[in-house]
């Protein structure tokens, strides 16, 4: 059954990880995706429901081209999802260059201000939209160094708050996502492997997430089944904040 | 919706309201059920419901009673896979109108049965390769919401229960989260009076109540194996209150 039919989605991060595993199944239940990334995906989508376009989160007019291109190919956009990121210098606060910081901001958190402010009017016009806006558990708990990864992550979290609210009687819901870690090119090729490890001896599941486990809980949220569900933060981290 | 086929779950409080409707979708989604309650009307909606509905009367409070749940549940469906801790008692009334009656009725049915539901399932979920256990807590159980001590209380204890038990299973590959609905169209809602309601209805940024229907698909979500990654988690519909 699709749950998603006739949807029109954007996704950014789209290339590869989360972003990839959440395009091709918001395709697969009947959504038009229109995926974004920096970065060419590899291998290309096979699917011919999901559209590739480039997009830098960081860029204002970036979003302005590519939200008004699909409005202009598709009429609406009823599904934002926010998941582009990146990990940045991981510094500790008294290492990190104001150019590596600058950085993670304009990406992690000024990408998903910017993602907002381009969709929502349409969303307003018609009524009808649902954003998803990754988070970590970053955002919630704290581990030493990464400090604007943290401080972003967290910006994300609250920032959907105040959507949520702001935008609930235009008929937008807005929710975050909070993975622990996932296998990602960003976790399996940048984050070093004993980091890793140290997370994953700290999860009470003791594995990785799947990308597609991710793609799930972004599934149920941009779609109509969670109706009643806006401001909620979806945690999806194998037992990790619990503890 | 995700599929619960070839699942079995007992539902506690499911004769009416919310634990109806999770027993309705949790059938058309595949899953075996066993409805359980204190109010026999829940014989009606399982032999409604048909071949893969089975209903027992069931005060959630008394252990005895759930091991015979559990027996039925494997005599007749051969697995365990999934336990919605739905049922649940609400009398607001504020400390000072609390008597130890009405305190202890809020701990037994909320709290203590939620403790005994999950203790019982799980020899039988690990033998069943697994599992996935839902807590219904509360906005209550999230925050700090007034006139309603003893039901807030044992709110807040579920939340706790659940994430504890979540990081003690997670080694039996059993998950268990718990949700925290606010104002939802259920008989309870009868429990407040007039400028009670209006009040809360005031706070819901989505303007208006949620249904059964709307609790019952995230129930849903977290019960399927959509939700593998997810222990531990505490998840709000509440139209966005929380």
């Amino acid at each position: 059954m699709a749950r998603l039919a006739g949807r029109i989605a954007l996704i950014t991060g789209g290339a590869r990880g989360i972003g990839r595993a959440t395009a091709e199944l918001f395709a697969a239940e009947g959504a038009r995706v229109i995926a974004t990334d920096v970065g060419e995906p590899s291998p290309a989508f096979t699917d011919p429901n999901i559209t590739f376009s480039h997009l830098d989160v960081a860029s204002e007019s970036d979003w302005k081209s590519v939200v008004a291109g699909i409005i202009v190919n598709h009429g609406s956009i009823d599904i934002l999802v926010n998941n582009a990121g990146i990990g940045g210098s991981q510094a500790v606060i008294d290492r990190e260059a104001l150019v590596d910081w600058n950085r993670v901001v304009a990406v992690n958190q000024t990408g998903v201000f910017l993602g907002m402010r381009e969709v929502i009017p349409h969303m307003r016009a018609r009524r009808r939209g649902s954003i998803v806006n990754f988070s970590s558990i970053w955002g919630i708990s704290a581990v030493a160094g990464a400090a604007a990864y943290h401080a972003t992550k967290g910006a994300v979290r609250h920032l959907t708050k105040n959507a949520a609210v702001t935008y609930a009687t235009d008929g937008i819901r807005v929710n975050s996502i909070h993975p622990g870690i996932v296998a990602t090119p960003m976790v399996l090729d940048e984050q070093p492997k004993s980091v890793s490890d140290a997370v994953i001896a700290a999860t009470p599941m003791k594995r990785m997430a799947q990308p597609r486990e991710l793609a799930y809980g972004c599934l149920f949220l941009a779609s109509d089944e969670s109706s009643f569900v806006t401001g909620a933060e979806l945690v999806i981290d194998g037992g990790y904040l619990a503890q | 919706m995700d599929s619960l086929e070839g699942k079995t779950a007992i539902i506690t409080g499911a004769a009416r309201g919310q634990g109806a409707a999770e027993a309705r979708l949790f059938v058309a989604e595949g899953a075996n059920v066993v409805l359980t309650d204190v109010n026999v009307e829940g014989a009606a909606l399982a032999a409604e419901l048909g071949e893969r509905a089975h209903f027992m009367v069931h005060d959630v409070a008394d252990a005895a009673a759930w091991k015979a749940v559990v027996a039925a549940t494997i005599g007749r469906f051969s697995r365990l896979d999934i336990l919605v801790n739905n049922a649940g008692v609400y009398r607001p009334a504020p400390l000072r109108d609390t008597d130890e009656a009405l305190w202890d009725l809020h701990y037994r049915v909320n709290q203590l049965g939620v403790f005994l539901g999950m203790r019982s399932v799980l020899d039988a979920m690990v033998v069943s390769g697994g599992g996935s256990i839902i807590n219904v807590s509360s906005n209550a159980g999230m925050k700090n919401v007034g006139g309603m001590f003893a039901y807030a209380t044992s709110k807040w204890a579920v939340r706790g229960m659940s994430k504890l038990a979540a990081t003690e299973l997670a080694p039996s590959k059993i998950r268990v989260n718990s949700i925290h609905p606010g104002l939802i169209d259920t008989p309870m809602l009868g429990a407040n009076d007039a400028e009670r309601m209006k009040m809360f209805e005031a706070m819901i940024p989505l303007g208006r109540v949620g249904s059964v229907d709307e609790v019952s698909r995230l129930v849903t979500f977290l019960a399927s194996d959509s939700a593998s990654y997810i222990t531990g988690a505490e998840i709000t519909i509440d139209g966005g209150i929380g």
